[in-house]
This record gives structure tokens, C-alpha cells and sequence, in this order.
């Protein structure tokens, strides 16, 4: 493959040297960006800005100039509530049911999947057997996709489903746990952290992989405890790539929508029913399509998002620097 | 190797991007299928091209959310198909062909009748769409539970109260799970809500929350409660999503299951002889009418099209009494042809029971009360297909009373029609 | 996977008596093995289910409570009948004179069957149906996959996406790896506005903005064209952030060095920067493959025309407004997984040299 690759990188080095010739290092940071800016203007950004002028108007026609003009109103709908803890009071109850299931759904889900990603990641960079397998095994619900990973345990999961088969074979009994609305809010935390955690212990093991050896065989002279190793060597060491995972993690977490979609469809009731859902659904699978709603409620929920990675970069770099 | 493959790929794609064009008047029909319709019109239509030279008509089938999500917003951006098979009857209006200049209007009128109307809005009143299948919903009974528990069918205008006292009787006497079922589904709870008294289109415009509408939302989430009706088919999905109870039905855990027509064929194959299973009429409400309701899928042509007569052509060719009739037999569908219905259909490799089902559907048309009728055709019924569901499905669960959904219901429509004119 | 079939038998036993180093096993090493194992229950248990199910018939799926491995009832040509007849075995506790014998059934209804011992079809013999108890046997329904080649242009949709998801991956490698370089390695004026629009775009699910995204496809003219949705696809601001994260800890002095050799900066990008970012392209590599195998909604909206359908777009197919055909789906899916399985058996190896190769610097 190089030697294919090779004569194609000559060329592209020619077509840049001028560039590096005539704007220095700084015109060459603006040349590896352009393809990149191109390409996330157009189909990044631009939407997004349009997503702005959506929001700024109503009615339910799809293209721009059809629109009428409301100004902020979508948005005083959004927040038009006697109280935002109680979703009843509300006038748009839903987005507000929506935005307190997925605050929970996303502190359980980030809590539970970090946490066992990084205890997976820990085992698996310890001197075992069968390594390579085990790491496979952890990771192979990732390449499923989402609408799958619904599929399957739904079935697992219904009413004469295997789980309950199993129970009733052993005892207890089963139980109808999609009807349930705090079993099937658990579930839909647990397949979406069984289908995302192998991705974030792939990232973790790889950061645990970085960490130099010698640091650790310093520590073993020093006859550390495993606890004093963890938390004053692995922890720090890992802290970038912990960054990476904590940020990722909750902001697909927030953006949760494909494989609870299919699972619960949002239920009973809407116990399971996230923000995209909400967003989905208002504009775009619904009837009539209210594209400017959904518009609005989807840059609240960014605003929100930027925020809140803005306090964990801080954050850590508080951690970093002290 | 990976140049290889690029450099195949960017022929392919060039060579698709330069034949397309030169092929004369290519139709693209977007079709979606709930069993073999797309199949059916992909042979039937061969015959349409056969007597059109030059016409290449390509069916895509797709997935049904194509059609229900996505074709909306691509017809807006102008970049739709030729024609579809759509379910949106009157909502698509805008987009539609007016087959008027195409067609003979009084075959249509006299073969079509009330159907056309599902397909018109507004000011626009030509001829739009031919209705390919009809469906109405109605009730599948467990004849063999029925008889296990010595529990006699209740008959001819029996009530829904008759119907779930009966149903409440036989899952006792038997080990039936659940005495009623009915799908998630808007569309399902419209018939037995106008038996109720539900208008629909009330005095002051379509509503939801009347006192018959109010009648029904309680008597159903009453049922709920007291286990009349299987809780998992309302209370275990959320949003508008759909959801049957086919297979609770085959598997012989189910009494008395509402849903439609189009069940038959599902039912035919797969409950075999494991039991009798039957098609009753919709039963009667308080309010007098025993109604179901119509529904279905039609064919439509769309004003984008760059042929609009030979889009209008094949539609025309489609609806050929000979035509409808044998995709009908084929597909096992209701005809909504008043001509084909008249003559009687035999439904290809149906048994005896899927035959008397289907045309048990079929008698239960007349029974269909005007408001259902009204119903199907409003185009703004799928915003209020969606609202019953969700709605209703929190009070259910709980989540809402019963005046706490009704009211919202009613605001939710009130919203829904503002923003939508 | 490699590691076991290297280990071969004494594999199972190393496997097995594995340690933290040298000597006995510590009980960590008891507790992370039993949490590994747990884990394949966990994690493949639910896809060997799925499996097995794609060779269930559709009578099969829909049978409570589900059974693990698929069935068939046995039949049995009788002379005198068209079909194939089903076979039962009566209980022994039957009234009736074929108690404790296996009969073909004829008829049933209502509670009661008509059956024929199956060399004697002549006499029918009326009993309860609940004394009939079906003999059944583990068939795997190969038909649900044999139709779907029937029905199907399968190959040009597996072509179709193979297409999308190479030249897809490719391009932002490519793109994002490039900015990824420039917003590691440079110090240039607004280069956190730059790295802040990517982490804002972060923020924003394409299933949010697929109206907006679609009209401008449309206005470029990429409708029902493969580059819909190869193109969009290449701008995801996951790959750049990190990738970015990960070019961090690349020590600037190599860099330094290079430049002391006159070495150009293309060339550093690529004979440096590249190699070794390795691990974390590898992992964006699968990470991009399985995004554009498994996409679903976009390009949904972007290809209406079978002869550009993805595997994904042909799987959904089967799902009608009223109805679902899930044998054939449940065969596509099965299908559709074996391809990235395999990509990803193959990239892990990969991923796992490149971290031990840059693992202890």
C-alpha cells in the first residue's frame, strides 16, 4: 500500500511547499486545516446556523423562505412552566419530562459505564491469558448497531422473554419489565452502557498502556500499596485520557436516542422518553412537523452541553495544574 | 488494492450518472410493503411497460419510515419521486398530480366512490389517488377459548361491555393471559371512541376531548387497570410508536384482539390449526354506532414528475377493474373498488377461515359510522393519531389522570392546528 | 481471539493458571478472570441469541416462552394426501385407541384433532387436541437466508456500502488527522476559536439537523448520489477532538528535530505525526467504519433509489407500517454483522501492536 501511498505524498508535498515558503509554519496550520473547515462548514456549521433561523420561526413548512418569522417565541414556549420541577405545570410537559429523565439517565449512565470501563480496562492491562480475545469480547457490542442492540434485548427482556423464562425456572418468578417504568428506565441505562462501555475501555486501555513501566516498578520497590499506586500513580497518569472519555461520554450520553428509541420507544408512558427523542420526534416523525420547536429545544440542549464540558476542562485543569 | 477499488467505484458512479439521464421517461415508484404488494406491482406493472415502449418504471421499495418521515421533507425540497404508495392520504396533499386530464372522472367516481375524498383538502378537489388497499379495523376472537370455557360468542350487537365481561369470563375459566388487546395505535381506538360518542369533528372543528371521546379515554384506561386489556401492548412502548399484539394473539394469550383486516393474512399462516380464531363485528358502544374504521394505502402521483401522463397512465392502468382485481387477490387485501368488491374477491391461497375473516371485514363496512369516515379523510388525522396515543398512554401508566390527558389532548390539538395554518 | 488459537492447548492450561507475574494465583487474578468470563455471557451471550434466532421460522419467533435453539415439527408424506402431514405423539393417559402412538394429523378444530396412524390413512381417528404432544426436531430455517438472495440484489447493496464505509473512513482519516496535526502541533491566532467551533459542533447530534443537512446536500447536488453520504459523513468533530487529545502527548522535540533536518512539514505530518498516532487512528478507523456500516437515518433521507441502497436501507425494508418481516431481517442482520466483525477481528490485532509499540516511551 506505501508504495502506492508514497509517489501520491511527493505530490502533495510539491503542491504545499510554496505554501510553506511564502506564509511560514502558521500558513501551513491553515493549510492542514482547510480541508477539515471546508468540510465541517459546510455540513457542521451551516446546519447548525440554519438550526439557529429555525428556531427563530414557526409553523410547519419544511424550507426556510416559507417560514413565518415568530422571533424568541419557540423558545418562551420551550419555557413557559409554573414549576421546572414538575413537568405537569409546564406547557410543553414533554420537553420537560424529557430534560429530567435524561439529567438521571445520564448521571447513572456515565457514572456506571466509566466506572466499569475503567475497571475492564484496568483487568484487561493486567498480565493475562487471552488478552486480545477478552478484549475483543468487551468491545464486539460497540460494532453492533443500535437498532440491533434493541432488538435483542428486547426480546431478552419481554414478558415470556428468555430472562423471565429463567427466573420462573429458578424461583423468583418474572417480572413484565418494560411495562414498569422505573425497570425499564434501568434497562435502558444498562443496554446502553452494555452496547457504548467496550469503546471507553478500548480508550482507557490504550491511556493505560501509555503509562511507562518503570514508574510503576519504582513504586513496587517502594513497596506502595495497590491503593497508593492507583491513586497517586495510574490515576494522574491517566487523567488526559480520562478527560477524553469523561467529555465523549457525556455528551453522547445526553445525546442518547437510537437504541432506547427502539427499545422502549420512550415508555410506558414517557418514562424512557431523552431530549433527541423529544427533538426527533416534535420535528421530524411527528404530525405536524413543529421544525422550529425542536430547533430551539436542540440549541438549549447545546448551550447546556458547552457549558458543562466548558466546567470539566476547567476542572481538570485545575487538577492538572495543582 | 485500496486504488483499485476507488478507481472501480468512480467508474461505476460515472457510468450510472451517464445512462440514467439518456433513459427514456424512467418512473420511479416508491413503494413500501407490509407483506408482497411491492412484488405484486413490480410484475403487474412489467405488463404496463410491455404496452409502453420506451416507459421504464423502477420500483424502489423502502423502508416504511421513508414514507412516513422522509418523503414529506424530500417533496418539499423537490427532489421527490415519480409516485408512491403512501398513508398520509390527504396531509401529502399539495404534492399531489390531479389525474382530472388523464382519466375517465366518472369510471373513478363509480369505482372509487368515498375513497377519493381521503386523497383531497382544501380547495383542491380533482381526482388524486387510487386507493390500493383498503383496510378497517375490527376484532379476531379465540373461538376455541371461548369454547374450553363453555362461554357463548356473544352475537350480533353485542357491546363492548358484552364483548369484555365475555372475553373477563373465558380468560378465567381458561389459562389465556389476557382477556382483551387492543394495537397502540390512533387509528385502533377511533372506531370504538366514535362508538362511545366521540364526534371527532365537533361543532367548533375536530376535537378530542368531548364527552364521548372523555367516555371512552376512561372506560379504556379503566380496563387497563382492572386487567381487562393486556397492559403491555399500551403501557409498554412510549411516544406515538406503534405496536400490535399479533403474537400475544397466536400464541393463544389473547381472547379478544382488536386490531384489522390486514392481520388476516399473518393470522392465517401462523395460528394454522393451533386454534379457531374468528372475525367478529366491531361491537356497539353506549352511543349507538358499532363502527370501526377505514383505512389503508393508496397510489399517488406527485406535480413534480417530469411525465405527468405517463405517471397518470400507470396509476389509471392500476385501477383497471381487471388489474385491482387480481393485485387484491394477490396481495389479500380489502378492495376499495366498489366494482371488484361488488363481484367478490377469491383471496389467492387464503384457507377458508382467512377467507370468511376477510370477508367478514368486508361486511362490516356499512357499520362504519360517518364521523370514522370524516375521520380518514381529514388530513390533519395523523396530529391527532399521535396525541391519542401518547396521551392516553400516560394515563395509563399513570403519569397523567384521566381530565389531566383529556385536557391535554385538547390543548395539543389546539397547538397542533395553529401551528399547522 | 489470535491469542487463544497461538496458545492452543496450552493455551487453556496457561490460560487457566495465568498469574500477575510469576508463581501462584493471587485471588485479583481469581476475581478478574471471573469477571472476564462473566463478561463473554455478558457481552456475547445476547449475539449468539441473535443468531440462533435468524434461523428460527417465523412461528418459531413469535412462540412464548422463546426456546434457545430453533425447531421444526416433523412431518410425514401419507399416501392420499397432498401436504405433508404434521406428526404428534398421543399421551398414554389418551382415551382414545392410539394412546402412547405417534399419528399424523389431518385435521383440527375447536378443540379436537382428526388424525391417522401414518401407515394406515384410511382410518381417521377423532381425539381432544391437548392429548397430542408435537415431535419436533432442532432445523435450522437456511431458507430465511436463501430468500434473501432471491429477493435481492445483495450483492450491489453490499457493494454500496463496502464503497460508503472505505471511502468514507478514509476521507476523514485524512481530514481529521490533518486538523487534528494543525491544532496539536501549531500555535497560530485562533486556534481555539477553531478547536472550540469543533468541540460546539460536538454538541450537536446529526439526527437534530438532518432538515437543514439535507436541503444543503440537495442544493449540492449529492440527492441519491453515494457522496451524500460519504461526504457529510467525513465531517465529524469526534475524530479531530480526538485525535487532537492524542497528538498532544507526541513529544514536540521530535518535531524539532526534523525541522533541523530540513524535513518539510507534509513530510513530518506524514512520516512522523501518522505513524505514530497509529493507535488512536486505528481506533478512530473502526469507530468510523461502524458509524458508516451501521448508518441508518441520513442516508435514509439521502438515497430513495434501490440501486444505491446500503445494506441498512435494504434490512429496514422490511419493515411495513402494519408489519414486519422478521426472518428475512433477522437473516440481513446477521448478515450485514459478519463483514464488520471481521474488519474488526483484523484492526484489533493492529490496535494492540500499535499500543505495545508506543506503549513504553
Amino acid at each position: 500500500m506505501l508504495a502506492i501511498l508514497n509517489p501520491i505524498m511527493r505530490v502533495v508535498e510539491i503542491i504545499l511547499a510554496p505554501i510553506q515558503r511564502g506564509f511560514g509554519l502558521k500558513g501551513m496550520a491553515w493549510a492542514f486545516l482547510a480541508p477539515n473547515l471546508l468540510l465541517f462548514g459546510l455540513f457542521a456549521f451551516l446546519p447548525v446556523i440554519l438550526n439557529v433561523s429555525y428556531a427563530m420561526t414557526g409553523g410547519d413548512n419544511v424550507l426556510l423562505a416559507d417560514r413565518p418569522d415568530v422571533g424568541f417565541r419557540n423558545f418562551a414556549t420551550l419555557t413557559d412552566c409554573g414549576s421546572y420541577l414538575d413537568p405537569n405545570t409546564c406547557r410543553e410537559d414533554k420537553f420537560w419530562r424529557a430534560v429530567w429523565n435524561t439529567a438521571w439517565f445520564v448521571t447513572l449512565q456515565v457514572g456506571f459505564m466509566v466506572g466499569f470501563a475503567l475497571m475492564t480496562a484496568l483487568i484487561l492491562n493486567r498480565e493475562i491469558r487471552a488478552r486480545g480475545f477478552f478484549r475483543s469480547v468487551f468491545f464486539f457490542p460497540v460494532l453492533l448497531s443500535p437498532v440491533v442492540v434493541a432488538l435483542i434485548w428486547k426480546w431478552i427482556l419481554q414478558r415470556e422473554g428468555v430472562l423471565n423464562a429463567l427466573l420462573d425456572w429458578a424461583g423468583p418468578g418474572g417480572i413484565n419489565w418494560l411495562v414498569e417504568a422505573d425497570w425499564a428506565f434501568g434497562w435502558s441505562v444498562f443496554i446502553s452502557v452494555w452496547a457504548n462501555m467496550g469503546f471507553y475501555t478500548l480508550i482507557l486501555l490504550a491511556g493505560l498502556q501509555a503509562i511507562p513501566r518503570d514508574v510503576y516498578e519504582a513504586a513496587i520497590m517502594d513497596r506502595a500499596s495497590a491503593w497508593r499506586v492507583f491513586s497517586r500513580i495510574t490515576m494522574p497518569l491517566l487523567s488526559p485520557t480520562m478527560l477524553v472519555v469523561l467529555v465523549l461520554a457525556l455528551i453522547r450520553g445526553v445525546q442518547t436516542f437510537d437504541e432506547v428509541y427502539a427499545f422502549t420507544g420512550g415508555g410506558p408512558g414517557t418514562a424512557t422518553t431523552f431530549i433527541i427523542q423529544y427533538i426527533y420526534e416534535e420535528g421530524f416523525a411527528g404530525a405536524p412537523r413543529l421544525f422550529g420547536l425542536a430547533a430551539a429545544a436542540s440549541l438549549m440542549v447545546a448551550i447546556v452541553l458547552v457549558m458543562l464540558t466548558l466546567v470539566q476542562l476547567w476542572v481538570n485543569r485545575r487538577n492538572v495544574d495543582g | 488494492m485500496q486504488k483499485r477499488f476507488a478507481s472501480t467505484a468512480l467508474a461505476t458512479t460515472l457510468a450510472a450518472a451517464i445512462t440514467a439521464p439518456a433513459m427514456a421517461q424512467e418512473i420511479r415508484f416508491m413503494c413500501y410493503s407490509d407483506g408482497n404488494e411491492c412484488e405484486v406491482y413490480e410484475d403487474v406493472l412489467s405488463r404496463f411497460e410491455a404496452a409502453n415502449d420506451g416507459v421504464d418504471v423502477v420500483v424502489d421499495v423502502v423502508p416504511f419510515q421513508a414514507i412516513g418521515e422522509n418523503l414529506p421533507v424530500q417533496l418539499a425540497a423537490g427532489t421527490g419521486p415519480d409516485l408512491a404508495k403512501v398513508v398520509d392520504l390527504g396531509g401529502l396533499n399539495e404534492y399531489y398530480l390531479d389525474l382530472t386530464p388523464y382519466i375517465d372522472t366518472a369510471y373513478w367516481d363509480e369505482s372509487f366512490g368515498e375513497t377519493l375524498n381521503w386523497y383531497r383538502a382544501g380547495d383542491r378537489q380533482g381526482y388524486y389517488g387510487m386507493h390500493s388497499q383498503l383496510t378497517i379495523t375490527g376484532p379476531f376472537v379465540n373461538a376455541t377459548l371461548f369454547e374450553q370455557a363453555g362461554v357463548d360468542l356473544p352475537g350480533e350487537g353485542a357491546t363492548w361491555d358484552d364483548w369484555a365481561a365475555a372475553a373477563v369470563a373465558v380468560a378465567e375459566a381458561t389459562d389465556a393471559d389476557f382477556p382483551m388487546a387492543i394495537d397502540r395505535s390512533g387509528h385502533r381506538v377511533a372506531g370504538p371512541a366514535v362508538s362511545y360518542g366521540a364526534a371527532l369533528n365537533g361543532p367548533d372543528g375536530p376535537t378530542l376531548s368531548d364527552e364521548g371521546f372523555a367516555a371512552f379515554v376512561e372506560q379504556f384506561v379503566a380496563w387497563h387497570e382492572d386487567g381487562t386489556i393486556a397492559r403491555d401492548v399500551w403501557a409498554g412502548q412510549g411516544g406515538s410508536s406503534y405496536q400490535d399484539a399479533a403474537a400475544e394473539f397466536i400464541n393463544g394469550e389473547i381472547v379478544f384482539y382488536y386490531s384489522g383486516s390486514w392481520q388476516v393474512g399473518r393470522m392465517d399462516e401462523q395460528v394454522g390449526d393451533f386454534f379457531d380464531w374468528r372475525v367478529v363485528g366491531s361491537p356497539c358502544g353506549p352511543a349507538g354506532p358499532c363502527s370501526g374504521m377505514p383505512g389503508g394505502a393508496g397510489i399517488v402521483g406527485f406535480e413534480q414528475t417530469e411525465h405527468p401522463e405517463v405517471v397518470a397512465a400507470l396509476i389509471d392502468f392500476l385501477a383497471q377493474e381487471d388489474i385491482y382485481a387480481e393485485v387484491t387477490a394477490r396481495t389479500r387485501n380489502l378492495p376499495a373498488h366498489l366494482g371488484v368488491a361488488g363481484a367478490g374477491v377469491e383471496f389467492e391461497g387464503a384457507s377458508e377461515a382467512a377467507q370468511a375473516a376477510l370477508n367478514g371485514f368486508a361486511g362490516a363496512l356499512p357499520a362504519v359510522d360517518p364521523a370514522a369516515f370524516w375521520y380518514q379523510g381529514y388530513p390533519g388525522n395523523r396530529a391527532m393519531f399521535g396525541i391519542t396515543v401518547e396521551r392516553v398512554s400516560q394515563a395509563i401508566v399513570g403519569e397523567l389522570s384521566v381530565s389531566e390527558a383529556v385536557a391535554r389532548m385538547e390543548e395539543d390539538l389546539a397547538a397542533a392546528m395553529a401551528e399547522s395554518q | 481471539m489470535a491469542d487463544i488459537s497461538d496458545g492452543g492447548l496450552r493455551g487453556v492450561w496457561g490460560f487457566l493458571t495465568a498469574t500477575r507475574g510469576k508463581g501462584r494465583l493471587h485471588w485479583t487474578d481469581w476475581v478478574s478472570y471471573g469477571y472476564l468470563t462473566l463478561g463473554i455471557f455478558l457481552m456475547f451471550g445476547p449475539v449468539v441469541w441473535l443468531v440462533l434466532s435468524s434461523f428460527k421460522t417465523q412461528n418459531e419467533l413469535d412462540r412464548f416462552p422463546p426456546r434457545f435453539l430453533p425447531y421444526e415439527q416433523q412431518t410425514v408424506d401419507v399416501t392420499g394426501f397432498e401436504e405433508p402431514l404434521v406428526l404428534f405423539t398421543v399421551s398414554e393417559a389418551s382415551e382414545s385407541e392410539v394412546a402412547g402412538e405417534i399419528v399424523a394429523q389431518t385435521r383440527r378444530g375447536a378443540g379436537r384433532a382428526e388424525v391417522v396412524r401414518p401407515d394406515d390413512p384410511e382410518t381417521r381417528i377423532r381425539l381432544p387436541a391437548e392429548d397430542l404432544a408435537p415431535i419436533e426436531s432442532v432445523a435450522f430455517a437456511t431458507n430465511n437466508y436463501a430468500e434473501l438472495f432471491e429477493r435481492f440484489n445483495f450483492l450491489r447493496f453490499f457493494w454500496n456500502s463496502t464503497f460508503i464505509t472505505v471511502t468514507a473512513t478514509l476521507l476523514m482519516l485524512l481530514v481529521n488527522s490533518m486538523a487534528a496535526f494543525a491544532l496539536s502541533k501549531y500555535e497560530f491566532r485562533g486556534r481555539t476559536v477553531v478547536l472550540l467551533l469543533v468541540i460546539g459542533t460536538l454538541m450537536i447530534p446529526q439526527t437534530v439537523v438532518l432538515v437543514p443537512l439535507f436541503l444543503i446536500v440537495t442544493e449540492l447536488g449529492m440527492f441519491n448520489s453515494l457522496w451524500g453520504v460519504i461526504i457529510p459523513g467525513a465531517a465529524t468533530p469526534t475524530g479531530v477532538f480526538l485525535l487532537r487529545q492524542y497528538m498532544i502527548t507526541i513529544p514536540d522535540e521530535i518535531l524539532d528535530a526534523a525541522r533541523m533536518d530540513k524535513a518539510s512539514e507534509w513530510k513530518i505530518f506524514w512520516r512522523i505525526i501518522v505513524p505514530l498516532s497509529a493507535p488512536a487512528i486505528a481506533v478512530l478507523a473502526i469507530l468510523a467504519i461502524m458509524w458508516r456500516w451501521n448508518d441508518f437515518l441520513w442516508p435514509l433521507i439521502v438515497l430513495t433509489r434501490t440501486e444505491n441502497f446500503t445494506l441498512q436501507l435494504a434490512l429496514n425494508s422490511f419493515q411495513g407500517e402494519l408489519q414486519t418481516d422478521w426472518t428475512s431481517l433477522l437473516a440481513m442482520t446477521v448478515l450485514t454483522l459478519l463483514p464488520i466483525a471481521m474488519v474488526f477481528m483484523f484492526l484489533q490485532k493492529y490496535i494492540a501492536t500499535g499500543i505495545a509499540s508506543t506503549g513504553g516511551k
